[in-house]
């Protein structure tokens, strides 16, 4: 098990590594994005440009550059061109807004993606069964913006059940904090609640045809048993994959609906360094997500070789 | 056998839905089953074999399936039983054994994980660790070398044989009367093979432990059986006992069994003999004879499906489905010295 963990760790430096050489290149042939000039202002003389371009290094060789940044990165003293502040700083603080959306989106889809399929796969066929695919499809096929458009509508301007904006500090305010999560939450997790669903729907009917089932039929165990112990269970295995990479895709920063319900989260600060192709910030968010992703990859794959004995013959020494 | 039967099965027909219209697997099968009794269902795949016993349990229902006729057991109806009537039975009075010990697990669980929780379905005043202990009780009378080693091991962790052992051990969790064995033996080499047949066959003497075999080789029901019944096109041909089948078969299908088996005690043939053609579809059966598209001794009155009737005045309980006259048939299933179905010209 050690040997497979320090595996997964190096290979997750390796790809970190690429990503970062990746967007660090991109962002270089972009024309238009000199950042001396566009930090000169408009109208600026070509001195200041020149003087930018010296102070800020703009002018060294791109793998100079690169190292510098990359340095700038892990020490915490990377600055952004826009607005010269800190970095680090603004990404701390967007982090809980982000983390509290993606984990309260995810034991909601979680939750009901495992509720609606599993019933949806039991009564294959069933009314109860067309009613879930068709809640399923619309959730998988309404669009994030115009659901947080009706929600925040409905249910914050014109009746003010609930908050528009901002995100509110867990430790100050807990009750406040979920009072201010909870548009954003079902916003973010209706699709995944249909994708999951349906996902889960197919996986369990697969599994009902196996010949364990038929098995544990065989042995006397209540339907019920044989759907939770012997479907659920076995069916739940690409479930975990999907959770893994979805949870760590978030945690990078829900974009849309951090923007919309001004959470202020990392998601919005990517969108404003975008907007103002800002490198500094750029880089630092990309790995930062980019990081979450594959860590929760290699989380994946521990938790496979847990749910999946079969797996484990190959990784760890029996 | 005094009184009734332990199983007794009277006209079962299984019918299942398809878009193409109704298949009909199984259609008006009966035999009675007295305890000790071992009762081999032969017959080619989509015989019917597998759907006839697998509907004893029940593991057949589904939203598309028809089920018709009689199923006893000590005289419970298990046709008409409600989902929980048949659960009490499966696994306690009845124990299954399935064609493929490598998928028959669940491989996410330890396998005396598996066998704990059959018995604990029956049995909630059986702890855990009761159960624990009977499982490795169990795999040891299989013949599983280090059981209290073993138990607690993945499914994938086992061989083959050992697997299907396992699954035997499962299925005798509960002491059950009556064991269906659906191919145990088909997956296996044929080596093991042999160990499973002799397996079973102990059990069958030691426990008393009634057995429903289906299985397509001869060669496994000479080994273990008392009673046949061919099946072929979701009927059954002919019955008999071991003997009778072997000896005075009436069937010509049953005489193309016995023909292609491979003897070692007889000189090799150039070729396999073999059956010509191929079962007909369930869904558009011949009129009258099921077999008579493959059989060389056809003749009018095939056209009317003959009854499962005893055809010859000294052998009770010897039944076929088949016009010729016996006398004729003695003759014509001799093949090169042997019984065999001609191939057809």
């Amino acid at each position: 098990m050690g040997r497979f963990v320090l595996r997964r760790l190096l290979g997750m430096v390796v790809v970190l590594f690429a990503i970062s050489v990746l967007t660090f290149l991109i962002f270089n042939v972009i024309p238009a994005s000199d950042p001396a000039r566009s930090m000169a202002g408009k109208n600026a003389s070509p001195q200041l440009v020149a003087n930018i371009t010296e102070e800020w290094g703009f002018d060294e060789p791109l793998p100079q550059q690169y190292l510098t940044m990359m340095g700038k990165i892990f020490s915490g003293d990377l600055i952004s061109y826009e607005g010269r502040e800190p970095v680090d700083e603004r990404i701390v603080e967007g982090i809980p807004a982000t983390v509290s959306l993606c984990i309260g989106a995810a034991v909601i889809w979680m939750f009901f993606g495992i509720l609606f399929g599993y019933l949806s796969a039991v009564r294959e066929g069933g009314k109860l069964d067309r009613v879930l695919t068709i809640v399923a499809v619309t959730g998988i096929s309404v669009p994030v913006f115009w659901l947080a458009a009706v929600l925040l509508n409905y249910l914050a301007y014109e009746t003010g059940i609930f908050p528009s904006y901002g995100y509110v500090e867990f430790v100050d305010e807990p009750l406040d904090w979920a009072y201010h999560l909870i548009l954003p939450w079902i916003t973010l997790a209706i699709v995944y609640v249909g994708f999951y669903s349906r996902v889960l729907r197919s996986s369990m009917i697969d599994v009902m045809d196996e010949d364990y089932v038929r098995t544990a039929r065989a042995k006397g165990l209540s339907e019920r048993r044989v759907m939770t112990r012997h479907v659920l269970r076995n069916a739940l295995i690409p479930i975990v994959t999907l959770f893994g990479l979805d949870v760590g895709a978030l945690l990078g920063g829900a974009i849309l609906v951090e923007g919309i319900f001004g959470l202020n989260g990392v998601g919005q600060y990517a969108v404003e360094s975008l907007t103002n192709l800002d490198l500094p910030p750029i880089m630092a968010i990309v790995l930062y997500g980019a990081f979450f992703v594959v860590l929760f990859n290699a989380l994946v794959d521990i938790a496979y070789a847990y749910l999946n004995p079969r797996v484990r013959l190959g990784s760890s020494a029996r | 056998m005094s009184t009734e039967p332990l199983l007794s099965m009277r006209d079962l027909r299984v019918g299942f839905v398809s878009e193409a219209g109704l298949v009909q697997a199984v259609d008006g099968v009966s035999f009675d089953l007295a305890a000790g009794e071992v009762l081999a269902i032969v017959g080619e795949s989509g015989a019917g074999k597998s759907v006839t016993a697998q509907t004893i349990v029940g593991l057949t229902r589904s939203a598309n399936t028809r089920i018709e006729g009689s199923v006893r057991l000590r005289g419970a109806e298990l046709v008409g039983a409600s989902d929980d009537e048949l659960g009490k039975v499966r696994g306690a009075e009845v124990g299954m054994v399935f064609q493929d010990p490598m998928t028959s697990f669940n491989p996410v669980y330890r396998l005396g994980a598996q066998i704990v929780e059959a018995i604990r379905a029956h049995r909630d005043d059986v702890s855990k660790r009761e159960g624990h202990e009977r499982a490795i009780e169990l795999l040891d009378s299989v013949g599983i070398p280090n059981a209290s080693r073993r138990v607690d091991d993945y499914p994938h962790e086992f061989s083959g044989g050992m697997r299907q052992r396992a699954m035997i051990a499962m299925a005798l969790a509960l002491d059950p009367d009556v064991l269906i064995a659906d191919e145990p033996t088909t997956a296996l080499d044929v080596t093991v093979q042999a160990q499973i047949l002799a397996l079973l066959e102990r059990l069958n003497q030691e426990r008393g432990l009634a057995t429903i075999l289906i299985t397509h080789d001869l060669g496994v029901v000479a080994e273990v059986a008392d009673r046949v019944l061919v099946m072929y096109a979701g009927r059954v041909v002919e019955q008999g006992t071991l003997e009778e089948i072997f000896y005075d078969p009436q069937h010509p299908y049953t005489w193309g069994l016995l023909g292609s088996l491979t003897r070692i005690d007889r000189p090799r043939p150039e070729r396999l003999p073999q059956i010509g053609g191929a079962p007909p579809s369930l869904l558009n059966l011949p009129q009258g004879c099921s077999f008579r598209p493959r059989c060389p001794h056809e003749f009018d009155r095939c056209a009317e499906l003959p009854g499962l009737d005893q055809r010859l005045a000294d052998a009770p309980g010897h039944c076929d489905r088949c016009w010729l006259d016996p006398e004729r048939k003695r003759a014509l299933r001799v093949v090169d010295d042997q019984i065999g179905l001609e191939s057809p010209a």
